[in-house]
């Protein structure tokens, strides 16, 4: 073992910004956070006829201390809002969420008292995906493009940053 | 027992009772004041040829143009005799302490989530409830939702500048 043997065709140079995020985007884990039939469509996306494990997304973990990316699939009451922010700032940095559905992201159609116009309010947004509830395919473009923002670096709860800032595991 | 011989029982059980069956689309409804709600309930659950030993749900209808503005909803069950029935009864606003009744949570254990869903949505006080407080909206909220005066979007309303509601004591 030593540096002559890994020169060759397989050696590439890169940043180790970059090589970090990869792994990252390649293991997200998600939190979901499923309130309503969205989590139902999250459920599918997860299952065996989807498949987000494709993209290395297959941990699913119900502990946010575990998880970096927070799917919130369904209506946000002003009930569990206290709940939602509490879980969000259990999650380690970096994080990032996903608002699926239009209840989520704007409350939808529930323009009462009852319900979060958004969990916005709350919380930071990576990523809304639009439908009531969307498809899975909808909810796995939303996880790809994710998938393009930390790979770069970028997200909602993070500074703004260049590549070169991101940062790097302890 | 049919249905239509409840009203004629319970006159003979509670003299002075003016109680009233009204039919509709097959199920029977009980009205009945508000003073003897607790008294009737009582001998609907307890008298063998009736038996209603189960409180299906308890809720409350809001008539603001009303002079006794709410209707209180007790839906029962007899198990025993396979036979529901609708228990009415119209109580006033009731002025600054809220409107009132007395609670039925010791009748049926079940009354005692109904009673605060109402408490926590019409501001009906159940006197002697064992635990009145708000079930499902959050404990920092004000007013009664489901009050017609209640405006829908509730704070970001701008409706609610001018909603006020007598807290209970």
């Amino acid at each position: 073992m030593g540096v002559e043997l890994i020169r060759g065709d397989n050696f590439v140079t890169t940043s180790l910004a970059s090589v970090v995020n990869w792994a990252r985007k390649s293991s997200l884990w998600p939190f979901p956070f499923g309130t309503a039939c969205c989590g139902i469509e999250m459920m599918a996306a997860l299952a065996s006829k989807f498949d987000m494990a494709r993209f290395g997304a297959e941990a699913v973990r119900f502990s946010p201390r575990q998880a970096d990316l927070l799917i919130v699939a369904g209506t946000i009451c002003n009930k569990m809002a206290p709940v939602l922010k509490r879980v969000y700032d259990q999650m380690s940095d970096p994080k990032w969420v996903i608002a699926m559905g239009a209840c989520a992201s704007c409350g939808g159609i529930f323009d009462n008292y009852t319900v979060v116009q958004g969990i916005d309010e709350i919380i930071p947004v990576d990523m809304y995906v639009p439908g009531c509830p969307p498809s899975p395919q909808a909810l796995m473009y939303s996880f790809t493009r994710i998938q393009d923002m930390v790979q770069h670096g970028r997200g909602a709860s993070l500074a703004p940053m260049s590549e070169s800032v991101v940062p790097l595991p302890v | 027992m049919d249905p239509h011989d409840i009203p004629a029982k319970l006159a003979a059980l509670l003299p002075g009772l003016d109680c009233a069956l009204v039919e509709c689309a097959g199920q029977s409804t009980l009205e009945v004041p508000a003073a003897r709600v607790k008294d009737v309930l009582r001998i609907l659950r307890d008298d063998s040829a009736l038996r209603f030993d189960q409180l299906l749900d308890l809720t409350a209808v809001d008539y603001p143009g009303r002079e006794l503005r709410f209707d209180v909803v007790y839906i029962l069950v007899s198990t025993a005799y396979s036979r529901r029935l609708r228990v009415k009864t119209r109580i006033a606003d009731g002025g600054p302490a809220g409107p009132a009744l007395p609670t039925v949570s010791d009748l049926w254990p079940s009354a005692n989530w109904g009673e605060r869903e109402c408490f926590d949505m019409f501001g009906i006080r159940f006197e002697g409830h064992p635990n009145l407080k708000r079930i499902l909206n959050p404990d920092n909220f004000y007013g009664y939702p489901l009050r017609k005066t209640y405006p829908l979007r509730g704070e970001r309303d701008p409706a609610f500048l001018e909603y006020k509601e007598t807290e209970p004591a």
